[in-house]
């Protein structure tokens, strides 16, 4: 068990990770029966009270605001790399502070310090407060704690993981690249992790604390074969600790670098123009983030810029198709056990058996259409404010096989790696580059194809999902999602789906 | 009042800046890097007929380099107590034990630091102790005004105001010491409008400069941002084609940047460089000619060195189509024992040619203007892009159709090589300054 009155520890916000090696404690922070040891940890991390958190309340309440919370965070990054054979390179960040917000209506004050003395965050409340210019609003009297669940339970924190475990790792990994084929010039190995501390505390009274651990691994290479040369790359993310490297994963991620990398040399340009497009299960799942997903976040619809703005309650989709927006998935890359503004972690339908039953809300827009919370306020850090945030957003399995769907395309492309989307939420215009991916042609699969863009209308080709397999995967790998210059890490998955036509951007 | 403090917080930080090199080299460090950065901003976002988001910022970090031994590592606070900053400066060295020699790891030849340019870039304009909130909320008051009610189609107008102030200290062990303040406005807005169905199709501008008198007037961002939504209304895509592609000057970066990773040291010296071994070779068509020009007066890409200290000066990128130098910094250079460059584009500049977009417009039968990209990527290895675009259809000189769900793919070396035209209208506004540019031969596809 951790020994929770090491104020060292918690005060000193110098050490990121561990120089070498030492045993792992069990980690208990977030287990109801220690919730009140919970709290006490938080509490002290940051060196606050309820007293002093009433204060600061008091004054960004002081014009009359509706609503304020103050968002407390502590994070420890740390990455480490190894290029041309030699583990050359480390990096650690820190980063302390509060951000205080005031809501006024729908309106947003918002200010922050990274100086958590008292009187700096008087300061910062009072500057949050001018968005309001009325009397004042009572701070709340006394606070109630959150009771959570956990969705990614770790026994060793990362800062307790010595870094010389993760030299031997990137050493292993960067070995097993260049042993599997001899084509391999050049590998890049890159590990990273995070420990994210936070503490909410609102105006309702209500204070929740999270732990949230992530880390990622990615192994990238380049190979030559004649005068041809191919760059691509595998990696792993999770909100896990050090034990999600099991020997099979370590074994794996380079195999998979070498074998994505090397398979690019069979690849021919992708055919252009309207075609059927199958998508393989797992991070395919970038269709939905991107052609609905955020085209669901509540913030456009709220202020009817959203192509979904009229649609709640419609028919969008086949009978079969349910898309699911969640918190909750164990150890998953998107999972949140409390969202940045205090709603705990859950699972939302935004799409059930083809109607769209929910946007994704922040407390601004849930309020707007008088709604339950869903628990995708989401922020990047103390210095922003939320906004309705994409989770876990994935499709659940449908009535066909992989077979199925693989045999029913006369000629179309199967797109199976990505590395990048956006979308334009208005008109609903979106894009998914594909890395790699391969020809169908009468139902089978047939050449390789690569870097091809591929582009089309959101609600559009969510009606042109006309099968969907029953092989429903996560992404294995670290998506990260930007909106209004903020990122958050998000998730995705889906099985693998048909649909029947989209414009490839391949060569004529 | 406000110059004492400046001076104040300029001494502070540079106190700080050196108490962490001394205490870093106590530790055992053999060299290190500091820098320590500060910055305030402020931004308004209006709609509806109110403030809807007033955000300020204030910011401050340090970030340390350790070279010791032979190895590398970097470190980053915001914490900056006296007591968590020897805690992190000790953590730093004792993590830096820990990696393996790397042998081209170390601070810059000093000699690179020297011939820092002598004239005032005027990166930080005075103003901006002039504004306080009420100015700031008018400035994005009276953009939202402007546009109000000027087409019955509007569902949403946001306009947004932000400004921000930045200093910063550098500090090397061997002999490098600098410092930088800047500031730079922002005014723009979004607008929305009802379309077809149930599409929402929108626009935006936003500009951004260093000095506050820079800025388009309001009345000219508002025209201009409620002409891009208008734009997008009705866009649709149109056959596959091949035909000659017209890049609007303000949308051209986001073709042309991608070319840059190919430039790097790191993608040369990784082989991940669809551009190795081409220096002094002609890559492009004889048409284009880049300077990379760090010493512009309140260039957006101004500077007075670079991020490894390097002072800047002005690199021939590519002239008349041939390849001059490669962006090499100090660990690449040494590791390719190629000369350092810098390590990082600053502003842009072009050669111009002798007539605007609207002129080059005219004279294209059929042809397809981008006017902005939406995803797609670029291979830097093999020089493959393939990107999603919106734009407009010309047909006999005129705009047709407006476009969208369409992708152009193809090759770098076959793009630049059927670069056809340059205009004279170079967009000022950014730091790589492009003018029009005309390509033939782009495979456009759509339907």
């Amino acid at each position: 068990m951790r020994n929770i009155s090491r104020r060292e520890f918690v005060k000193i916000t110098g050490s990121t990770f561990a120089l070498a090696s030492v045993p792992g404690f069990m980690r208990g922070f977030l287990t109801n029966s220690e919730k009140e040891t919970a709290n006490m940890i938080y509490f002290e991390r940051f060196g606050m009270d309820e007293e002093i958190i009433r204060k600061i309340l008091m004054e960004a309440l002081d014009r009359g605001g509706d609503y304020a919370d103050l968002f407390f965070q502590h994070k420890l990054s740390n990455s480490i790399r190894l290029e041309d054979n030699i583990v050359n390179s480390a990096s650690t960040n820190i980063m302390l502070g509060v951000g205080i917000r005031v809501l006024n209506g729908n309106q947003t004050g918002y200010s922050y310090t990274e100086d958590l003395s008292l009187e700096s965050m008087i300061g910062a409340a009072r500057t949050a407060a001018n968005i309001s210019r009325g009397g004042k609003t009572a701070p709340p009297q006394e606070f109630r704690t959150r009771e959570l669940p956990n969705y990614y339970t770790t026994e060793i924190p990362w800062e307790e993981v010595g870094i010389d475990r993760r030299v031997n790792i990137l050493k292993s990994v960067n070995e097993e690249v260049f042993s599997l084929d001899s084509r391999i010039i050049k590998a890049n190995v890159y590990f990273s992790d995070d420990e994210n501390y936070i503490l909410i505390a609102t105006s309702e009274g209500k204070i929740s604390t999270d732990y949230q651990p992530m880390f990622r691994i990615s192994a990238s290479c380049t190979a030559e074969q004649g005068d041809r040369r191919e760059t691509n790359w595998f990696n792993y993310s999770a909100r896990d600790d050090i034990h999600f490297l099991t020997p099979e994963r370590l074994a794996h991620l380079p195999r998979e670098a070498v074998r994505r990398t090397v398979a690019l040399f069979e690849a021919k340009p992708s055919p252009a123009g309207e075609l059927p497009v199958v998508l393989k299960a797992g991070s395919s799942g970038i269709l939905l983030h991107e052609a609905i997903g955020h085209g669901m976040e509540a913030d456009f619809n709220r202020i009817g810029t959203s192509i979904y703005a009229e649609k709640l309650n419609k028919k969008v989709a086949a009978d079969f198709i349910s898309i699911v927006d969640s918190g909750t998935n164990p150890n998953v890359r998107g999972s949140i056990n409390v969202d940045d503004e205090g709603i705990p972690g859950q699972e939302t339908y935004l799409v059930e058996k083809g109607v769209l039953r929910s946007y994704m809300h922040d407390r601004i827009s849930a309020k707007h259409y008088g709604v339950k919370l869903t628990g995708n306020g989401r922020r990047q850090s103390f210095k922003h404010f939320p906004m309705p945030r994409m989770r876990n957003t994935y499709m659940l399995n449908g009535p066909h096989t992989f077979e199925e769907v693989i045999a029913s395309v006369k000629y179309g492309i199967l797109a199976d790696q990505f590395t990048n989307g956006q979308v334009n939420i208005g008109p609903g215009d979106f894009t998914f580059y594909v890395k790699s991916g391969a020809l169908i042609e009468n139902g089978k699969i047939t050449a390789p194809i690569k870097d091809v863009n591929i582009i089309g209308n959101g609600p559009e080709v969510l009606e042109r999902v006309i099968m969907v397999a029953n092989d429903m995967e996560m992404a294995k790998g670290g998506w990260t999602c930007g909106k209004n210059g903020q990122s958050v890490p998000v998730s995705m998955g889906i099985p693998s789906v048909l649909v029947s036509s989209v414009t490839v951007g391949g060569r004529m | 009042m406000e110059i004492m403090k400046k001076n104040n917080s300029e001494l502070e930080k540079l106190e700080l800046a050196y108490w962490a090199q001394k205490y870093a080299k106590q530790l055992g460090a053999d060299d290190s890097a500091i820098a320590i950065n500060k910055r305030r901003s402020i931004s308004v976002k209006y709609r509806d007929g109110k403030v809807d988001k007033l955000k300020e910022s204030s910011q401050n970090s340090l970030r340390v380099e350790i070279y010791s031994g032979g190895k590398y590592s970097s470190h980053f606070t915001n914490d900056l107590r006296k007591s968590s900053l020897e805690k992190f400066l000790e953590n730093a060295i004792g993590i830096t034990r820990y990696l393996e020699e790397d042998p081209y790891k170390a601070l810059p030849d000093p000699a690179l630091y020297r011939g820092r340019p002598k004239i005032d870039l005027q990166l930080f304009d005075n103003y901006y102790y002039g504004l306080d909130i009420e100015d700031r909320i008018e400035k994005a008051r009276q953009l939202y005004e402007l546009i109000r009610d000027r087409d019955p189609r509007i569902i949403s107008i946001t306009a947004d105001f932000r400004d921000s102030h930045y200093e910063s200290t550098h500090l090397k062990s061997n002999g490098f010491e600098g410092k930088n303040e800047g500031s730079s406005f922002n005014l723009g807005a979004e607008v929305s409008l009802r379309g077809r169905e149930d599409r929402k199709p929108n626009g935006w501008r936003y500009y951004r400069t260093r000095h506050i008198e820079d800025l388009p007037a309001a009345n000219v961002i508002a025209k201009k941002a409620l002409k891009r939504a208008q734009d997008a209304v009705g866009r649709r895509k149109v056959e596959s084609a091949t035909v000659p592609m017209i890049v609007e000057n303000i949308t051209a970066p986001g073709l042309l940047w991608r070319l840059f990773r190919a430039m790097s040291g790191y993608a040369l010296q990784q082989k991940q460089s669809y551009l190795e071994g081409q220096l002094n070779t002609q890559i492009a068509s004889k048409r284009l000619t880049m300077i990379d020009n760090p010493t512009i007066v309140r260039g957006l890409g101004s500077r007075y060195y670079d991020g490894d200290g390097i002072a800047a000066k002005s690199i021939p990128v590519i002239e008349e189509g041939v390849l001059k130098n490669y962006y090499i910094d100090v660990y690449y250079g040494r590791k390719l024992k190629m000369n350092p460059t810098t390590g990082g584009a600053s502003n842009i500049v072009f050669k111009l040619g002798k007539r605007n977009g609207m002129e080059i417009e005219k004279d294209l039968d059929r042809a397809i203007l981008v006017t902005g990209f939406i995803g797609g990527n670029a291979n830097s290895t093999t020089g493959d892009f393939s990107l999603g675009i919106v734009g407009w259809l010309i047909e006999n000189g005129e705009r047709t159709v407006p476009l969208n769900e369409m992708n152009i793919s193809g090759n770098f070396t076959d793009l630049l090589n059927n670069l056809v035209e340059v205009g004279n209208d170079p967009f000022e506004l950014s730091s790589m300054r492009t003018p029009t540019l005309l390509f033939d031969g782009v495979e456009f596809s759509g339907l």
